[in-house]
C-alpha cells in the first residue's frame, strides 16, 4: 500500500521525498531506471521526513524488532528501531554475520542468493518490520519474511519501503504480509537539492 | 558544526545514519566497488592478502565541507585510511573519525593522518 493512499494523501513530505531520490539511467544494467536514495540521505529534512513517516506509523503498533536487508535497509532500519524501542537486526548477504545463522534462499534474474540472519537475534512471539529501501520483485522481502516468520517464529507484521516499483502496486501483501510504501519511482530526473551540485544530480545516460 | 558524516559499508550504515540525522549532517555511504550508481571516485588499501577498494560518489561532498568519519570497529586502520583518502580527495576537512570498538595494540589510530579518533570501547 501506498503512504498516499492511505492516511498521507496530499502530504508534502512525500513529493520531497520522491524529488530527493535520484534517478539513474542504465544502472546496473541497460534498460534499468536505477532509483538512487543516495542523494535523499543528502537531504538532512527529506532523511528524517522518511524515518519520521514510519516511525509514527509504527510507534504504537508495539514492534519488538526492525530487521534491515543488507546494505541499504541498514541506512534506514536502526533510526526507526531507535526512535520506537525496538531491537534492530541485520539480513545479511551469506558469510557475513558471524556465529549460528539460519539462510533463506531467493531468486535473481539469474541463478540464486542468500539472505541470513543470526539464530538468537528474534524470539519467538516478536513482532517484527522488515524495512529496505526499495521494494521490485519482492523476492528478497520475501525471503526476509519467511527467515522471521516461519523460521524463527516472529510475527511479521508489515514491510516498510521508501520506493515501490509498480509491480507491487495494488497487490498489498507480500507472503500475506502488508507492504507499506512512501514513494513510486520516477521516470528521469528532475531531482532538486539546495545543496548539491547540479552535475551531481543529472547523471549522464552513457546510453 | 560537522556538515557531512560518512559511513563505511556495512555495518558503518547501522550506526551513521542515526548519528547524521540526530546532529543535521548530511550521511555519505563509503561502498565497496560497483555498489554505487553514477560517478564515483575509488580508493585502493590493502587487505592481509590482496587488496580492496573503497568507492565515494563525485559530488556527495563539497570542497572545504567538515567530515566526520565512522565505522563500527578500528583494527589496522586500512578501511578508515582509506576512507580518509577519499574525503581529502574530494576537498573535505577532516574533524575526526569515530568508532564503537578499537583494537588498540594493531594500532590503527596512527593511520589517521593525524587526525583525533573517538571510541566507545577497546578491546584487548
Amino acid at each position: 500500500m501506498f503512504a498516499a493512499e492511505n492516511g498521507l494523501k496530499g502530504d508534502p513530505r512525500l513529493e520531497a521525498i520522491s524529488q530527493a531520490i535520484r534517478v539513474v539511467p542504465h544502472f546496473p544494467k541497460k534498460g534499468i531506471m536505477f532509483q538512487d536514495i543516495t542523494t535523499l540521505l543528502l537531504d538532512h529534512k527529506a532523511f528524517q521526513d522518511t524515518v519520521d513517516i514510519f516511525v509514527d506509523r509504527y510507534r504504537n503498533m508495539d514492534i519488538s524488532v526492525v530487521a534491515g536487508i543488507e546494505a541499504r535497509g541498514f541506512m534506514f532500519g536502526p533510526s526507526i528501531a531507535l526512535a520506537i524501542g525496538a531491537k534492530f537486526v541485520p539480513l545479511r548477504k551469506p558469510k557475513k554475520l558471524p556465529g549460528k545463522v539460519i539462510c533463506e534462499e531467493y531468486e535473481l534474474e539469474y541463478g540464486t542468493d542468500c539472505l541470513e540472519m543470526q539464530v538468537d537475534a528474534v524470539q519467538p512471539g516478536d513482532r517484527a518490520l522488515i524495512v529496505d529501501d526499495l521494494v521490485a520483485t519482492g523476492g528478497t522481502l520475501s525471503a526476509a519474511i519467511r527467515l522471521l516468520g516461519k523460521r524463527m517464529g516472529a510475527q511479521v507484521v508489515e514491510c516498510g519501503c521508501v520506493v515501490g516499483l509498480p509491480e507491487v502496486k495494488g497487490q498489498c501483501r507480500l507472503n500475506g504480509k502488508p507492504v507499506y510504501i512512501l514513494v513510486e519511482p520516477r521516470e528521469i530526473d528532475n531531482c532538486r537539492h539546495a545543496d548539491i551540485s547540479s552535475e551531481f544530480l543529472n547523471v549522464q545516460c552513457s546510453g | 558544526m560537522v556538515f557531512l558524516l560518512t559511513g563505511i559499508e556495512a555495518r558503518g550504515f547501522i550506526f551513521g545514519p542515526p548519528i547524521a540525522l540526530a546532529i543535521g549532517a548530511k550521511f555519505v555511504p563509503l561502498r565497496k566497488p560497483k555498489k554505487l550508481p553514477g560517478e564515483v571516485i575509488s580508493e585502493e588499501y590493502t587487505l592481509e592478502y590482496g587488496s580492496d577498494r573503497l568507492e565515494m560518489h563525485v559530488g556527495a561532498v563539497n570542497k572545504g565541507e567538515r567530515a566526520l568519519v565512522v565505522d563500527d570497529l578500528i583494527a589496522t586502520g586500512g578501511t578508515l585510511c582509506a576512507a580518509m583518502n577519499l574525503l581529502e580527495r574530494a576537498g573535505a576537512e577532516i574533524v575526526e573519525c569515530a568508532c564503537l570498538i578499537e583494537l588498540p595494540e594493531l594500532k590503527g589510530r596512527d593511520r589517521l593522518h593525524g587526525k583525533p579518533l573517538h571510541v566507545l570501547v577497546e578491546y584487548h
